[in-house]
């Protein structure tokens, strides 16, 4: 299963505690895994990719084994420790005050 | 005996104020969607239990919640909200196109007749409607691809569509403002709209008088009589008696005519508030005196309302949302300020209480009057 940790207002909005399981078939890339993601809380479309674009949004970070993946094509794969479960999919919300 | 509930929508969360008819107590329940901007709650006047919100951050994008409890319980519900075909370009700030992209809705204004239906004007600026409670969202587009419509600026908080108006006569009337664009009208239900500025004069744009171009920051008007119209422009305070077709200035003896809300007294169609805002450079009231100032003759008179409000040292704002009466028999005014008070009158102004004042900057306050 692939663990997908996510900021602290995206969980209340999925209304889930800790890291959210999924299982993907076919290639384990950041678009199925966000598709998988939105598939099963619809209330996330539109909040780590733009509704219109379908691009990351701006203020939002994707990390996975201390690497940044953020601008990583949305149709590469991701690192087999992600893929296997082994390490989390980080979504970050950039730091900010205010 | 009645209640009341104002609905105050902040930087950093939703809170609901409830009262008795006496509104002299006052229970605080909030923050609701704590750390959010809730840039607008509105009730639906068909079912006052029916609360919209609109949720939104520069991080996660735009949400819509909506409450079939009055506010104790909310559901996310629809936030796709996508232009209709090819979107264009309207004018940046320095005039140079600019692709017109969806920020964030301002203001949510449900129909009188149909909690359902339920209208959400937006930045960058255009008006949609949802007619499933706020699941699904299609833009009135006639509005944003007026002819004018490239040549839209926005003013200095984005190019918002921040206040929709509807006829409670003829719901097939609708009025909206835009800042930095004007005031519209739709005499067919949002399908079609045109500019009604004729009036308006706006120093510091290349035509002070042009169809378009004008900084509106608000427009109010009372239900009984829905042809007059009261509007707080950047600068101006106006007045049209035939439903934007024509306006004129009756800012009068008011010491600045820059502002941000206005409103009406809901029993007294004549009866007007603003709050003067020092100017478009310091937006806080003049010599740190927070005055709200009434009209009781429909503009042009203007009286200062003090009581209960801050004398000295006051340099907060009072955004275009941010002011709302309720329909009790001596009418209540509230608003609320960016330094987190939420100021309320239950004698049309003469007397003010702060009935919470350490909230998160306001942004908007609406009041439903329950049986």
């Amino acid at each position: 299963m692939i663990r997908v940790e996510l900021p602290g207002h995206l969980r209340t909005l999925a209304r889930v505690d800790g890291a959210v399981l999924l299982s993907l078939d076919g290639d384990v890339t950041q678009r199925a895994l966000l598709d998988a993601l939105e598939a099963r809380y619809p209330v996330l479309r539109g909040t780590i990719r733009d509704r219109v674009s379908g691009r990351r949004r701006p203020f939002v970070r994707f990390f996975a084994c201390k690497t940044d993946l953020s601008h990583e094509l949305p149709d590469a794969p991701l690192p087999p420790a992600v893929a296997s479960g082994a390490e989390p999919f980080l979504v970050v919300g950039a730091m900010a005050g205010g | 005996m009645s209640k009341v509930r104002v609905l105050v929508g902040t930087r950093k969360g939703a809170f609901i104020l409830s009262a008795d008819g006496k509104r002299d107590r006052w229970e605080v329940s909030g923050p609701h969607f704590a750390g959010w901007e809730i840039y607008h709650v509105k009730g639906s006047p068909a079912n006052p239990n029916r609360i919209y919100a609109s949720q939104c951050s520069g991080w996660f994008g735009q949400l819509i919640q909506r409450s079939e409890d009055g506010g104790a319980t909310w559901e996310p519900v629809g936030n796709d909200f996508a232009y209709d075909g090819v979107p264009g370009t309207h004018q940046w700030y320095d005039g140079t196109p600019h692709p017109w992209e969806f920020a964030r809705v301002w203001h949510l204004e449900p129909s009188l007749s149909d909690p359902d239906h339920v209208y959400a004007g937006v930045e960058d600026a255009a008006i949609f409607a949802s007619t499933d409670g706020g699941t699904s969202w299609r833009e009135l587009s006639g509005l944003r691809s007026h002819d004018t419509g490239s040549s839209w600026q926005p003013g200095a908080g984005g190019m918002c569509l921040h206040t929709i108006l509807i006829d409670p006569r003829n719901p097939q009337r609708i009025f909206a403002a835009i800042s930095a664009a004007g005031a519209f009208r739709s005499d067919d239900a949002g399908a079609t709209w045109r500019p009604i500025n004729r009036g308006l004069k706006s120093a510091g744009v290349p035509n002070p008088t042009a169809e378009v171009g004008h900084c509106v920051h608000r427009i109010a008007m009372h239900r009984n009589r829905p042809d007059v119209l009261f509007m707080q422009k950047h600068w101006d305070v106006m007045r049209s008696d035939d439903a934007g077709e024509s306006w004129r200035e009756i800012s009068g003896n008011l010491p600045t005519d820059f502002g941000f809300p206005i409103d009406v007294h809901a029993h007294e169609p004549d009866t007007i508030y603003v709050v003067p805002i020092k100017s478009d450079s310091e937006h806080f009231p003049l010599d740190g005196s927070l005055r709200v100032f009434r009209s009781r003759c429909g503009g042009d008179e203007w009286e200062p309302l003090t009581n209960g409000l801050p004398q000295r040292d006051c340099y907060v704002n009072v955004l275009r949302d941010a002011m709302a009466v309720d329909s009790l028999d001596s009418c209540g005014i509230y608003f609320g300020t960016t330094g987190g008070q939420v100021y309320a009158s239950s004698d049309a102004g003469d007397n003010w209480t702060a009935i919470v004042r350490d909230l998160p900057a306001v942004l908007s306050v609406e009041v439903q009057t329950l049986p």
